[in-house]
């Protein structure tokens, strides 16, 4: 079997010029998805809202500048293939250098310790998911996660007894207690299943989906349209002035878990919903 | 819908006449100040010690802007979430701040003091930073330049475009949503 070598200096450049563009340009489906909510908005001055963030992704873009102030924290999903060697270095320290390059002329929104608090200076560290793949192909995902959404996200263990009844229950109230809080129109990432910790990166996951991508299981897909249609009933609306543009689409991800729990997590995205994705070429 | 203009610093006639869901523009002087600058301000209160900046009558704006392109007076520079500061507002209100601009949800104790303290809060657009940016035609840090973008920044603004949410009536623009139902 061939093993295939990367350089982790490739995996560096790659990584930060993903994130430069991604501060700079929102996703081509998130915006196409925007154009469509602005058609429909009954709300007058929730149609407003919405040419008002059109209009800030077409000057930022032109301009060069970061759609929001707050360009996140990276967080960073690896494909890996197994049949991969990186060489030329340390692929941990590579990921945090490209970075602090990305970030040099964005703002430095990271803090050592939850505590203490101290400005890092770089936006390092990153949050750093890896997972093995057959092959030696490299899929990078990024995203740059603005917290305002991030703090509204919530998850619960659930006995199984709540069943999707309660699983509903606790993603719209999830979604009535973010309100304006977390900048609508949403993307709403709900993880179900797995553990405690696995939850929560379901619902992560649901975020770097393709916009309004179904969940290929029709059970799932159903209770993901069934969501979307009562989130966009709370007439929460952009910003929380009212409306049916509350969210933009709901993306489910789920996984087994134990006879005796029902875990579920939602995890929220916002009006600049950074995600872009990459593959590691020769 | 219209939109009225506003002059800082603010009077009482100003913000008696605003009301919830209004649309206003705001020019002027305003002061930038996040989570950190809002901690020490309270602090030095608490000390005895005088404020870095006279805040009355003035506009506080939650923001932590990015760090502005070559050419450009300041970055992107949006709203941040305002609920993050409601333990530090009455303090606010007692040195005699007249309008705060953020986004999102307020408790029902601020809400209650901007009646009785008759001061407005508004929303600007969050996500909306690039373009707010442009609504500000000069950018100085006038306290703790150590916080970087939580430093406190003294914001001259031109037809700033802000909702009134909590109005000095009791008002509210945000729709009532019942938990736990
Ligand atoms: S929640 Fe999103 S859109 Fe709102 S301020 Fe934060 S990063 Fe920007």
């Amino acid at each position: 079997m061939m093993i295939r070598q990367i350089s982790v200096n490739r995996v560096q450049d790659a990584v930060r010029d993903l994130l430069i563009e991604l501060a700079y340009r929102l996703p081509a489906d998130y915006l196409a998805a925007m154009h469509v909510a602005r058609e429909e908005e009954p709300s007058s001055l929730g149609g407003d809202i919405l040419t008002m963030l059109l209009d800030n992704a077409a000057y930022a873009e032109a301009e060069r500048i970061p759609t929001c102030q707050d360009t996140g924290m990276a967080i960073l999903f690896l494909e890996v293939g197994q049949d991969v060697h990186f060489c030329d270095g340390d692929l941990n320290q590579a990921l945090h250098a490209a970075v602090e390059e990305a970030y040099r002329d964005l703002r430095k929104s990271v803090v050592d310790d939850p505590l203490l608090r101290r400005n890092t200076g770089d936006n390092t560290p990153p949050i750093i998911h890896y997972e093995i793949v057959p092959g030696d192909q490299v899929h990078i995902t990024a995203l740059m996660k603005g917290f305002g959404a991030e703090l509204m996200s919530r998850l619960r263990m659930m006995p199984p007894s709540e069943g999707v009844e309660g699983v509903k229950r606790f993603v719209l109230e999830t979604v009535k207690l973010a309100g304006p809080n977390a900048c609508p129109p949403l993307i709403v990432g709900v993880g179900l299943g797995g553990s405690f910790d696995t939850v929560a990166l379901l619902a992560k996951k649901a975020l770097i989906r393709p916009l309004g991508e179904p969940n290929p299981q029709p059970h799932l897909a159903q209770l993901e349209r069934e969501l979307l249609e009562s989130i966009n009933d709370l007439d929460i609306g952009p910003q929380g002035f009212g409306g049916m543009t509350t969210a933009l689409a709901v993306h489910v991800e789920a996984y087994a878990t134990h006879i005796a729990a029902l875990p579920v997590a939602v995890n929220l995205n916002c009006s600049a919903p950074r995600v872009g994705k990459l593959r590691i070429e020769d | 819908m219209d939109t009225r203009s506003l002059t800082t610093p603010f009077t009482d006639d100003d913000v008696a006449s605003l009301r919830a869901g209004d649309l206003v523009r705001i020019s002027g002087v305003i002061y930038g100040a996040r989570d950190a600058a809002h901690g020490r301000m309270v602090e030095a209160l608490e000390r005895g010690e005088p404020q870095p900046v006279d805040l009355r009558g003035q506009v506080i704006y939650y923001v932590g802007p990015a760090p502005a392109k070559p050419g450009h007076v300041i970055g992107p520079a949006g709203p941040t979430t305002s609920g993050r500061m409601d333990p530090y507002t009455v303090q606010m209100l007692e040195q005699g701040v007249k309008g705060f601009i953020g986004k999102g949800y307020r408790s029902d104790a601020i809400k209650a003091a901007l009646v009785t303290y008759r001061a407005v809060y508004f929303a600007a657009v969050g996500g909306a930073a690039a373009l707010l940016a442009r609504h500000i035609t000069a950018s100085r840090v006038v306290a703790y330049p150590d916080l970087g973008p939580e430093a406190i920044r003294e914001l001259t603004v031109v037809d700033f475009p802000a909702i009134v949410v909590n109005d000095v009536w009791g008002g509210d623009a945000y729709k009532k949503l019942e938990v736990g139902d």
